[in-house]
C-alpha cells in the first residue's frame, strides 16, 4: 500500500540503508549517533521523529531526543507532561529535553568557562539577551553546541545514548542552525568561541555520526522545500544527508484494470443497477461513497506527480510512511508510525 | 454547519492580516480572498504575500516581479472565465530589499547608510533579527496603506514558529533598540569619543567580562561598531514602530485565522485568537482550510459503504452480467467494491475526528466561521483561486 506511485514497493530502498550484519539487523540510519530531523512546518516532524525514537528504542537503543522549538510535542506523543533542559525518560530507553539556550548558555558558562554565574554577574536574563539578540549565530550554536555536547559525551561513554535525535528547526532555518558553528569561525577571527566551535563542525560533518534527514508529505509546497534543502544542505554545509521521509502518503486504491471497473461504476446505467441490487434505499449513500473515492484518486494522483518531482530531483533513500486514517493519538499513533518505519528499513 | 463568509468582512475593512500556522494553507487563501474582493466588490485590492508556491506564483503572474506591486492583467481573469470589476494587484515581500530601504530612509546621512549596508554584520543580523520578517512585512503594510492607493489590502504573514511574533514585532523592535543592553554593548565607545576608542573600564564591569570570554574582544569591538551605527537609525525605527502599531490596531484592520482541522494547528489557531482578544486586536473569521466534504459523516454514505462490503461478492456477479466491457471480471469488481467501500470508511473516520473539532471550536471562536473543502489539485491559475473564493464569499 505504500509503496511507490506507481506501485511498485519495495525496490526503492537504497541499498546502504540496510545493514546485512547479525542480529537484530539495526538499519544503518539508525546505527548513527546523531539523526537531525527538519521539514517544513506541518509535515508531522514531530511524529516522525517521536516513532524514530521509539523504533530505535524497540531495536535496544537508549534514545535521547532534543526537542528544539520546545512545543511540548514529543512528550505528548508519549503521553507524558512537557519537559524541561533535564533529560526525562518519558518511555522506556526515550528521554526527552526542550531547548532552551539560556540554560544552555549558562551550562556552557559552567562547563567550559568555569564562570561562576549565579550571584556575580546579576540575573543571566540580561546577558542571555544580548548574547541571543545582538551576536549573530550565537543561538544558533548554543542550540548546536548542546547538541553535539550531548553526542560526544555519549560517544565517550559519559553520557548514556546510543542514539541522539533532534526535532529540529523547520527547513528556513534549519541551515542557519547547522551552520552556526561554521558562521561563527567566519564572523570571529580568533577568541574562545571559535575555538568551541571547532570541534562541533567535527562531529556534525562525520558521516559515521551524524546524518540530516528531512520529513515531507507528498503536496507542494513541502515538496519544493525539501528539493531545495537538499540543495542548500550540500552546497552550504559540511552535513552529511540520510533519508527523506515522506509522510501522509496516501494509499493506492486500484491497478489500471480496478480502475477502469471503477470509472464504469459511476455510470448511469450501472449505478442504477447496482442500487437496485443493492435492494435498499441507498441512492444517495451510493453516489457519497463513489464520489468518495473519486476525491482519494485524485489526491493519490495529484500527490504522486509531487512525489514523482521529489524522487526526480532528490538521490536520497526514501521512506514512505502512510496516511493514517486512525483516531488514535499519543503513544498508540507513535506506534503505527514506529511499525510503519520498522516495515520501510525492511526489519 | 452554517456557512460563513467574509463579505462582510471584506465590505467594511481595508486591510486584512491573514495568519496561520504553517503548512495551513494561508498564501492561497489570502491570495483567494483579494481576487474574490477584486471579482466580486470592485476597486483596487493588493495582496502582499511572502513565499508563495511556484505554481501559485506564476497563476498571479508573480515570476518576474519583486518588491513593487504588479496588476494581474484582464486578461488573466477572462482566461479563467472571471469578469474583474476592480483591479487585482499583487507584491511579493522581499526581505533584503525591503530592508535596504529602511536603512536608506532611517539613517541619518549617506555616509551612515552605506555604512551600515556594507558592513558584513548586516546581512546576518537583518536575517536573524529578533522577527526581523515580521516587522518588515508590517512596515511595507504602513507604506503601502499610508499612500491611499488601495481600497483592501490582504498580507500574508511569514512562516513564524509562534504567529504571536507578529503582533510583538513593532514593540519588539523599538525595544530592542532602545534596549538597556544594546547602550552597555555601545556605551564605551561613546564615551571614548568614537569608533575605535579602546574600550574604557572594559573589564571592571561583569558584563563584558562574560561578554568578552564568550566572543573575544575583536568580535565584540566589531559589534558594537556595527550598532553604533545602527543605532542613529533608533529615533527613525521607533516612531515607525508605534505608528505601524496604531495601524494593526485600527478598525479598519481585521486579522483572519487560518486552519485545518488537525489538532495541532487547531490548538494554535486557539491560543492565537486568545491572544488577539486580549490585546484588544480585532478577529475578522475563523477559517477552516483543506476540510473533507460533508458527505464524509452522511449516515447515508456509512450505510451504503458497510452494504457494498457486504455484497460485494453478489453484487459482482451482477455487475460482470451488466455487458460494460470493463466489469466482465467479476473479481476484479469485487475488489473494487470492497476498497471503495473502506476507502469511504477510512476517510470518514478523519471526517469524523474533523466534525468534532469543529465542535469543539464553536467554543470559543469570535467572529465568522468559513469553511474551504480540500480542493481536488494545487492551484495552478487564477480559476483554481476562484474555486476557493467561491467557498470564502457567498
Amino acid at each position: 500500500m505504500l509503496g511507490e506511485p506507481d506501485g511498485s514497493a519495495h525496490d526503492l530502498h537504497s541499498e546502504e540503508l540496510f545493514s546485512d550484519a547479525q542480529e537484530p539487523p539495526v538499519p544503518e540510519l539508525l546505527k548513527k549517533r546523531l539523526l537531525v530531523i527538519t521539514g517544513k512546518g506541518g509535515v508531522g516532524k514531530s511524529t516522525v521523529t517521536a516513532g524514530l525514537a521509539l523504533l530505535a528504542s524497540d531495536l535496544g537503543k537508549r534514545v535521547l531526543v532534543v526537542e528544539v522549538d520546545a512545543k511540548g510535542d514529543i512528550a505528548s506523543k508519549f503521553e507524558h507532561p512537557p519537559v524541561g533542559f533535564v533529560p526525562v525518560e518519558v518511555h522506556p530507553n526515550v528521554s526527552v529535553l526542550a531547548m532552551d539556550t539560556e540554560a544552555s548558555l549558562r551550562e556552557y558558562l559552567r562547563l567550559n568557562l568555569r564562570i561562576p554565574v549565579v550571584g556575580r554577574i546579576g540575573p543571566i536574563a540580561r546577558v542571555f539577551d544580548f548574547v541571543a539578540t545582538a551576536a549573530p549565530g550565537v543561538k544558533e550554536v548554543l542550540t548546536i553546541g548542546k547538541i553535539a555536547w550531548e553526542v560526544r559525551e555519549s560517544i565517550a561513554g559519559r553520557a548514556p545514548w546510543d542514539l541522539v535525535i533532534v526535532d529540529a528547526a523547520a527547513t528556513g532555518h534549519v541551515v542557519a542552525q547547522l551552520g552556526a558553528p561554521d558562521a561563527i569561525k567566519d564572523l570571529v577571527s580568533v577568541g574562545p568561541i571559535r575555538s568551541q566551535t571547532e570541534w562541533m563542525t567535527d562531529l556534525l560533518a562525520d558521516p559515521a555520526i551524524t546524518a540530516l534527514n528531512v520529513v515531507t508529505t507528498p503536496e507542494e509546497m513541502p515538496v519544493s522545500e525539501t528539493i531545495d534543502l537538499v540543495g542548500r544542505a550540500r552546497s552550504e554545509l559540511d552535513v552529511p544527508l540520510g533519508a527523506v521521509f515522506v509522510n501522509r502518503v496516501l494509499p493506492e486504491l486500484f491497478t489500471r484494470a480496478e480502475e477502469s471497473a471503477f470509472e464504469a461504476l459511476s455510470g448511469e446505467a450501472v449505478r442504477t443497477q447496482l442500487e437496485s441490487s443493492l435492494g435498499l434505499n441507498l441512492s444517495d449513500g451510493v453516489e457519497s461513497v463513489l464520489s468518495g473515492a473519486r476525491l482519494a484518486v485524485t489526491m493519490r494522483r495529484s500527490r504522486a506527480e509531487h512525489l514523482a518531482d521529489l524522487r526526480a530531483a532528490v538521490d536520497l533513500p526514501m521512506l514512505y510512511l502512510p496516511y493514517l486514517f486512525t483516531r488514535s493519538h499519543g503513544v498508540r499513533e507513535t506506534r503505527v508510525v514506529a511499525d510503519a518505519l520498522s516495515a520501510e528499513f525492511g526489519l | 454547519m452554517t456557512a460563513g463568509s467574509l463579505d462582510g468582512v471584506v465590505a467594511s475593512k481595508e486591510i486584512l492580516i491573514v495568519c496561520g500556522s504553517g503548512g495551513v494553507g494561508k498564501t492561497s487563501i489570502a491570495a483567494a480572498i483579494a481576487l474574490g474582493a477584486a471579482s466580486r466588490v470592485g476597486g483596487k485590492v493588493l495582496v502582499i504575500t511572502i513565499d508563495p508556491a511556484k505554481r501559485l506564483a506564476s497563476a498571479l503572474g508573480l515570476e518576474e516581479i519583486g518588491n513593487s506591486e504588479s496588476r494581474v492583467p484582464d486578461s488573466a481573469f477572462e482566461e479563467a472565465g472571471l469578469t474583474p470589476r476592480g483591479e487585482l494587484w499583487v507584491a511579493m515581500l522581499d526581505m533584503k530589499e525591503s530592508w535596504d530601504s529602511l536603512v536608506l530612509r532611517h539613517a541619518p546621512d549617506a555616509e551612515t547608510a552605506s555604512k551600515i549596508l556594507n558592513n558584513s554584520l548586516y546581512d546576518n543580523i537583518t536575517s536573524r533579527f529578533v522577527q526581523s520578517h515580521d516587522y518588515i512585512a508590517m512596515e511595507r503594510l504602513f507604506e503601502i496603506h499610508a499612500t491611499g492607493t488601495y481600497d483592501l489590502i490582504v498580507i500574508d504573514t511569514p512562516p513564524t514558529r509562534n504567529a504571536l511574533d507578529f503582533l510583538e514585532a513593532p514593540h519588539r523592535m523599538s525595544e530592542f533598540f532602545g534596549g538597556r543592553l544594546l547602550r552597555w554593548l555601545t556605551a564605551p565607545y561613546r564615551a571614548g569619543g568614537g569608533r575605535g576608542a579602546r574600550l574604557v573600564n572594559f573589564a571592571s564591569k561583569p558584563f563584558y567580562q562574560v561578554a568578552d570570554r564568550i566572543l573575544g574582544t575583536q568580535f565584540l569591538q566589531d559589534i558594537a561598531e556595527f550598532f553604533l551605527n545602527f543605532q542613529s537609525m533608533y529615533d527613525g525605527f521607533v516612531a515607525r514602530a508605534q505608528v505601524v502599531e496604531r495601524l494593526l490596531h485600527d478598525r479598519r484592520t481585521t486579522f483572519l485565522v487560518v486552519t485545518t482541522l488537525e489538532s495541532a494547528p487547531l490548538r494554535e489557531a486557539e491560543i492565537f485568537c486568545g491572544e488577539l482578544t486580549k490585546r484588544e486586536f480585532p478577529c475578522g473569521a475563523l477559517i477552516t482550510n483543506k476540510t473533507l466534504p460533508e458527505s464524509f459523516t452522511a449516515e447515508a454514505g456509512a450505510e451504503a459503504g458497510a452494504a457494498l462490503i457486504a455484497n460485494a461478492q453478489r453484487l459482482s456477479e451482477v455487475l460482470a452480467e451488466t455487458g460494460v466491457e470493463a466489469l466482465a471480471d467479476s473479481a476484479i469488481d469485487e475488489r473494487v467494491l470492497r476498497t471503495v467501500g473502506e476507502s469511504f470508511g477510512n476517510f470518514s473516520v478523519v471526517a469524523a475526528r474533523e466534525a468534532e473539532l469543529r465542535v469543539e471550536l464553536q467554543a470559543w471562536i469570535e467572529g465568522e466561521l468559513v469553511n474551504v473543502p480540500s480542493l481536488d489539485a494545487d492551484i495552478h491559475d487564477l480559476s483554481g483561486l476562484a474555486e476557493i473564493a467561491n467557498h470564502l464569499f457567498t
